[in-house]
């Protein structure tokens, strides 16, 4: 690692399998294996949409849409993207939010792995999330991009390895497949809606059959909420925009080569609910019959714990040994989950905030001390969300909420500066601006059913919608911040004037990029076929867990 | 040369797969009760090592190319 290109963006010599599967577990942190497993407790077989409707289609579009632009305007980070296709200010913008998002996303693993060495170890809280910051802090000083990328994809199979035979322990112990629906029916007739009416039997297995109305399904949210707030804003928002995945993709060795990475990353991917959501299912059927399987969440408040799902159930099925494996699987999600945050907050800070407008021309050593400088400071400010996160049952909840903050309203500006070239910088800035205040407006006006804590909305005062889950409102909130962000954009665009021409933004816009003919590529190589079957089979999934 | 990843996670995972076969062999069958009576570290610790040596030969039969 001899320059700042070598720290930041590992000299873009990776192959695509490798970083195919670093874009995977870029995003495989705590989040994916705590929260999708707390998720499958308190919602169901519905945080499958997370994958069959958010992410994978999501990744397809990345590939097949987005990566062209991305990887030809050689932009290092989605910022710098932003200054070329619109102007400085948004890109200074939306440089602030990433690096927020970021913090609070590596704050969300730290306190995860805190929460689980104090389960498991018998440490004290504190001690456990400081400690987990040092060894992070040491982690990436150590090696940068590439070492992240590396060490990703160990922790891929590490995570997959280690967890495959919670899966089927509990699968065996539930009497497979069946004996689950059946446990599931029970708990869903003595669950109670905000109604207080009890769910109908099938409401945790099925992935669509109860979203008819918000009260029929323990998400609390009917399917339009799900398919625009989950499925297309926030997945789509986040697949596109989140720069600490994309990095993953740009790093590979050429176009083709980028615009495949997604696409590999889809097809495993697919298969992730049956290894984290499953788990997660188990445990509440477990739950509701501790009498007689001796497993029980733990409760928070007036609701269970969910975030201790994974712990719990590890606990419970493995005999010391493998024991050992699923800990030093999970401590792996939460390592590539927080230094892949403030990997990418140190590149933005550095590239997007210090050199443009702090400190200018300096040479690439100075550079490269003020990354390692950006990567304490991160993870300060990492500790201190991670205190906040104490406030959520469900790790999930919290991460969608600051999604819809950040991603949501920049999804917007995303689609319509890559296939509408009239917009314009003032436009994508004021739409930015306009859908971070309309997130944050929804946010202080609505609460989720039960909330105390004001982290969870209803600070502004009057409280104008009670939504049945966290996630309804996080759903919401983000087609709130979505929708004002894309009118705004569209409609300050046509009051000002076009600042860039065509010229400038070749290479920027669909319309004014020349596309690779890629006929002479076999079929398994072209983007468009690979994005075709992948679509095909997630159809396939969602039919099946109809 | 090139590194390749598949040399250390071959590594990694057979050595995992080893310890874990070995630990297997030598725990009394008390201690997989909680596993349903399965002796899952013998068994998954099989898994571990074929996959480590899978990777190992990837990796070996690039190198002598």
């Amino acid at each position: 690692m001899k320059s700042s290109n070598d720290f930041f963006m590992s000299g873009r010599n990776i192959p695509a399998w490798i970083s195919g599967l670093a874009f995977l577990s870029a995003n495989l942190g705590a989040q994916e294996v705590m929260g999708m497993a707390a998720s499958g407790a308190k919602y169901g077989m519905m945080t499958s949409h997370f994958y069959w409707v958010g992410a994978v289609p999501a990744m397809v579009f990345v590939g097949v849409f987005m990566m062209p632009f991305y990887y030809g305007s050689k932009a290092r980070s989605v910022p710098e993207y932003l200054k070329l296709r619109y102007d400085e200010k948004t890109r200074t913008f939306n440089a602030f939010s990433f690096a927020t998002m970021t913090v609070f996303s590596s704050g969300i693993s730290m306190y995860a792995m805190a929460k689980l060495l104090n389960l498991l170890l018998g440490w004290n809280f504190d001690v456990a999330l400081w400690a987990s910051a040092a060894i992070v802090l040491a982690y990436i000083f150590l090696g940068g991009l590439t070492s992240a990328i590396y060490n990703e994809v160990m922790q891929f199979f590490l995570i997959v390895l280690g967890f495959a035979p919670l899966v089927f322990l509990g699968l065996r112990d539930v009497g497979g497949w069946s004996g689950l629906v059946s446990r599931l029916d029970l708990v869903a007739t003595q669950s109670q809606n905000v109604a207080g009416e009890p769910y109908a039997a099938g409401a945790w297995v099925s992935a669509w059959n109860h979203m008819g109305t918000s009260g029929g399904n323990p998400m609390g949210v009917e399917w339009f909420g799900m398919v625009m707030g989950l499925g297309f804003v926030l997945s789509f928002g986040y697949w596109c925009t989140d720069f600490l995945v994309v990095q993953r993709a740009m790093v590979a060795e050429n176009e083709q080569a980028a615009r495949r990475v997604p696409l590999i990353a889809a097809v495993p991917k697919m298969l992730f609910p049956f290894l984290v959501i499953l788990p997660g299912m188990i445990a509440i059927a477990l739950t509701y019959k501790s009498g007689q399987t001796g497993f029980a969440l733990p409760v928070k408040g007036n609701a269970y714990d969910y975030d201790m799902t994974i712990p719990l159930m590890l606990k419970h099925y493995f005999p010391t040994g493998l024991l050992g494996l699923g800990l030093t699987a999970l401590m792996a999600s939460f390592m590539s989950g927080m230094a892949g945050n403030v990997t990418a907050f140190n590149t933005v800070w550095t590239y997007d905030i210090y050199q443009s407008h702090i400190a200018k021309n300096k040479s690439d050593g100075h550079y490269l001390r003020m990354g390692r400088a950006a990567t304490v400071f991160g993870i300060g400010l990492s500790i201190m969300t991670a205190y906040m996160a104490q406030h959520f049952n469900n790790i999930m909840d919290m991460l969608q909420l600051v999604f819809a903050f950040v991603n949501a309203p920049l999804f917007a500006t995303f689609l319509l500066g890559m296939f509408w070239k009239r917009t314009t910088g003032h436009g994508a800035f004021a739409g930015l601006i306009g859908g971070t205040l309309a997130a944050a407006l929804h946010h202080g006006l609505t609460m989720p059913v039960g909330a105390e804590s004001l982290f969870k909305g209803g600070w502004i005062g009057p409280v104008m919608h009670t939504y049945p889950s966290e996630m309804a409102q996080n759903f919401w909130t983000a087609i709130w911040s979505w929708t004002t962000c894309f009118t705004v954009t569209i409609l300050i665009s046509l009051l000002t004037k076009r600042t860039k021409s065509d010229e400038e933004l070749r290479g920027l816009v669909y319309s004014l990029t020349e596309r690779h003919d890629e006929g002479h590529l076999p079929w398994y190589k072209r983007p468009i076929y690979l994005g075709a079957m992948i679509l095909l089979a997630v159809t396939v999934l969602n039919l099946a867990f109809l | 040369m090139r590194f390749d990843l598949r040399l250390p996670i071959g590594f990694l995972f057979s050595i995992f797969g080893a310890i874990l076969v070995i630990y297997g062999f030598i725990t009394p069958a008390e201690a997989y009760t909680q596993s349903l009576g399965i002796n899952v570290n013998l068994y998954w610790g099989v898994v571990l090592c074929a996959f480590g040596g899978v990777m190992l030969g990837f990796a070996l039969r690039a190198r002598t190319r």
